[in-house]
């Protein structure tokens, strides 16, 4: 592709590791003066990497960065603000102790262009003196947006900016940004939501693996090619036994019934029932309520709203024992949250005992062995190193949280991500460990982040998106590129005619 | 002008409570006078300058456990420079040496990325001894213009009141108002936010330590006042001044907070244990009420501050 104009942004063939892990290989975005480009990828691609290292926040390991035809020697984001680039995050990034003057103080961001743009985007009535910290969330986010475009920018990035905006402002966003990228602006767009990138967007460059796999010009169909690119190559988990049917919808009543839960702002509106005896499979792009829906379940946090029924009973869980004394537990994404990696499997295991009051008493070890051997043996976890957890692999790591609830006996398992970051063999371990579960009874509520294992794992599956329930799909159904739409926002099957 | 109220509510309550217990010092002694303000001024001068320094190390979000012994350091630094010189380049070359240790405080921090807790920990050792390598027992001397300063009354205050307020606002009012002070919040406020909005994070937390050192060096300086002689062991200020910040509406944590709370903070505490001395009480029994009349006044002020934001 050549251009008569020089691009205003241009990176190519950026490289970052971390340690072992590679996050970006080979990503490439170019962006010139009047466009609006959408980067879009599934989780894990690489994003946030990518876009850490435009902004400023992270150097890459290697490739050429350069904004308006400079090398970009992004060490930081004030550097990227000098040499043109400013970005508003998801998260507003304004002082929350401060006012909006010394804010604006802070950035060097001249107030009158400033209360122009905050006018223009539809919020009325701030005033300079406000506390930062008593806004309401989308006000800031919209003050993000303003003090970026009042820094007179050549290129901005808005990174999810638009998530849990209400449809008013997200709509102003959209069409002041297209008005600005008319005037010259650059402007780099990422979004969960396929309809805002469709409205907005010149082009979409397609993060895969961190590698930039496509670079599409949006026209009608275009989300089909995105989906595919966004996927790509499977990656082969192996499948399930073909005599492994999914067992018919368990009859009688749920396990779990959800029925317009709602808590905070991010968790909406969630309805689903799950049984015993079914791996229930929960698709979302990030931070679509997931968080905050396990942490609900969990008993982390209380419900605002809805229904949430354990066993036909009320549960509004104001401590995480009184979720785990009704049978349901929880194995969080992040496995330090919930072992002491400092002390022993056995005790890791154990600790769950000692939740109530009348249990702080001596533990009984000869039993306790007993116990937590069986659950080491089922899970089949290396116990070479079982003195410190943390001295195990992260594969090992995760079946330890999985076996303290085993030796407990689990009514309903939670599972969050429970994959992340661990390797093949013990992947199919844990899908094999989650049938089995299931087979004896258990009702299991699955969130993944890799679609591949919805199918292996799952007998249906809800999508959540923007904090509400979307759509069902069952097994049968649930291939990547269904589910891939459906966490995009799309309608579920490709154009009559066209699905495959 | 309603702002102006606003922002510094906490420390008008705070000293509203102070005239309140100066009422209740006079009640109970009646004797209670000039003498007792001059010499209560006196008592609170080296507290002052600790709380300063600590308060600009907690608004940036840190806390520095070495304040007492850079106190101690500046004080004998003094003491002996005296010795050799006039008081005008002794005192400038202390303040240097001050604003000197806070830096070094600051970039170990920021370089070594271990935590403030532990460096300044590490650090309060060090200073230590080198307090001791420079004066072995008390000593030196001060020159009695010096001395002179903090006796007596100027106009209507005590003397020492006085040069207290000039020192620590004399810094302190330029810097609230300066970009470097705006980052000092921010960065307290909320490190990754002041981060993307450009700040120098690094830099603005080695600049509030080095402004620490500089209130040590007027603290200690403050010792050599008092006593004429400086004092290479590090006095109580350490613990004073973190319950003076705290006291005085500085959060924890940092980023909330001003200057004129932690100073009046330090006077509520001392008048505290003025009326307990006078009233006979043990001085054992006095640390209890001392710590119990702090945690309840926090307390009370996080209960009508959380009133006060709902309505």
């Amino acid at each position: 592709m050549t251009t008569e104009t020089e691009p205003l942004l241009d990176a190519s063939h950026v490289a970052k590791s971390f340690g072992a892990v590679r996050a970006l290989t080979d990503a490439s975005l170019t962006l010139r003066r009047g466009e609006v480009v959408a980067l879009m990828g599934a989780n894990g691609a690489g994003k946030s990497t990518f876009v850490k290292i435009l902004t400023g926040a992270l150097r890459p390991d290697s490739g050429t960065f350069n904004i308006k035809g400079r090398p970009a020697r992004a060490g930081s984001p004030a550097e990227a603000r000098r040499s043109g680039l400013v970005p508003v995050y998801q998260e507003p990034s304004l002082i929350p102790d401060l006012n909006v003057a010394d804010n604006l103080r802070l950035g060097g961001t001249p107030t009158e262009p400033f209360r122009r743009w905050v006018a223009e985007l539809g919020i009325e009535g701030l005033r300079l003196t406000d506390m930062i910290g008593q806004l309401p969330l989308a006000t800031l986010r919209i003050m993000d947006l303003a003090r970026a475009l009042a820094s007179d920018p050549d290129v901005v990035l808005l990174d999810e900016m638009t998530a849990a905006l209400p449809t008013d402002l997200v709509e102003k966003v959209l069409a002041t940004m297209r008005a600005q990228a008319d005037a010259g602006l650059g402007v780099i767009f990422i979004s969960h939501r396929f309809a805002e990138i469709a409205h907005l967007c010149d082009r979409a460059s397609v993060l895969r693996d961190g590698r930039t796999v496509g670079d599409l010009k949006i026209e009608p169909g275009v989300e089909d090619r995105a989906v595919e690119l966004m996927l790509g190559a499977r990656i082969d988990l192996g499948s399930r036994a073909p005599g492994e049917a999914p067992p018919p919808r368990p009859a009688g009543p749920p396990r779990l019934r959800l029925s317009g839960l709602a808590a905070g702002n991010k968790l909406t509106d969630v309805s689903f029932d799950l049984h015993a005896g079914e791996v229930l499979g929960l698709v979302a792009l990030e931070g679509q309520g997931q968080d905050e829906l396990f942490a609900t379940l969990a008993g982390f946090r209380r419900p605002t709203g809805g229904v949430y029924e354990v066993d036909g009973r009320a549960a509004a869980f104001g401590h995480p024992a009184d979720a785990i004394a009704r049978g349901v537990k929880l194995v969080p994404a992040n496995r330090s949250e919930a072992l002491l990696k400092e002390r022993s499997v056995r005790e890791n295991i154990a600790l769950p005992f000692s939740t109530r009051m009348r249990d702080w008493g001596v533990l009984r070890m000869a039993h306790e062995r007993a116990r937590v051997a069986e659950a080491i043996a089922r899970l089949q976890i290396d116990t070479r190193a079982q003195g410190e957890v943390q001295r195990l692999s992260g594969g090992n790591q995760q079946k330890v949280t999985i076996a303290r609830w085993l030796a407990h006996g689990v009514e309903t398992l939670l599972l969050f991500d429970p994959t992340r970051g661990i390797d093949v063999r013990t992947k199919r371990q844990i899908y094999d460990l989650v049938r089995e579960l299931a087979a004896q009874g258990t009702a299991v509520l699955y969130y993944t982040s890799e679609l591949q294992e919805v199918p292996l794992a799952c007998d249906r599956t809800v999508v959540l998106f923007n904090g509400r329930t979307v759509d069902e799909i069952s097994a049968a159904e649930a291939d990547q590129e269904t589910l891939m739409r459906a966490a995009y926002g799309l309608s579920r099957t490709r154009a009559a005619g066209v699905s495959a | 002008m309603t702002r102006v109220l606003r922002s510094n509510l906490w420390a008008i309550g705070l000293a509203v409570l102070l005239l309140v217990l100066l009422g209740l010092t006079k009640l109970i002694q009646p004797s209670f006078g000039f003498n007792g303000l001059e010499s209560l001024a006196r008592a609170s001068l080296p507290f002052a300058f600790a709380t300063a320094a600590m308060a600009v190390v907690v608004i940036v979000g840190g806390i520095d456990l070495s304040v007492g012994s850079m106190m101690a350091v500046c004080s004998v630094t003094a003491a002996v420079l005296m010795t050799m010189m006039g008081w005008v380049p002794a005192v400038a070359i202390t303040l240097l040496v001050g604003l000197a240790m806070g830096a070094i405080n600051g970039s170990l921090i920021v370089v070594t990325r271990v935590p403030d807790i532990v460096v300044t920990l590490a650090m309060l050792f060090v200073w230590e001894g080198v307090a001791l390598l420079i004066l072995g027992s008390p000593g030196g001397t001060a020159d009695r213009a010096l001395t002179g300063m903090v006796r007596g009354w100027t106009g209507p205050v005590p003397s020492a009141l006085l040069l207290m307020l000039i020192c620590v606002f004399a810094v302190w009012w330029p810097l609230s108002r300066s970009k470097l002070g705006l980052s000092i919040y921010a960065t307290g406020s909320d490190e990754e936010a002041a981060f993307r909005s450009g700040v120098a994070v690094g830099r603005t937390r080695v600049a509030a330590y080095a402004i620490c050192g500089l209130y040590c060096a007027m603290g200690g300086l403050s010792l050599v006042m008092l006593t004429g002689i400086g004092e290479p062991v590090p006095g109580p200020y350490l613990m004073a001044s973190v319950a003076a910040v705290v006291l005085g509406g500085v959060v924890l944590g940092g980023g909330r907070g001003g200057m004129l709370g932690p100073i009046i903070g330090v006077f509520v505490l001392r008048i505290i244990r003025t009326m307990l001395t006078l009233m006979g009480v043990d001085p054992n029994v006095t640390t209890i009420v001392e710590g119990s009349i702090m945690v309840a006044v926090v307390m009370l002020g996080g209960f009508i501050m959380l009133r006060g934001r709902k309505t």
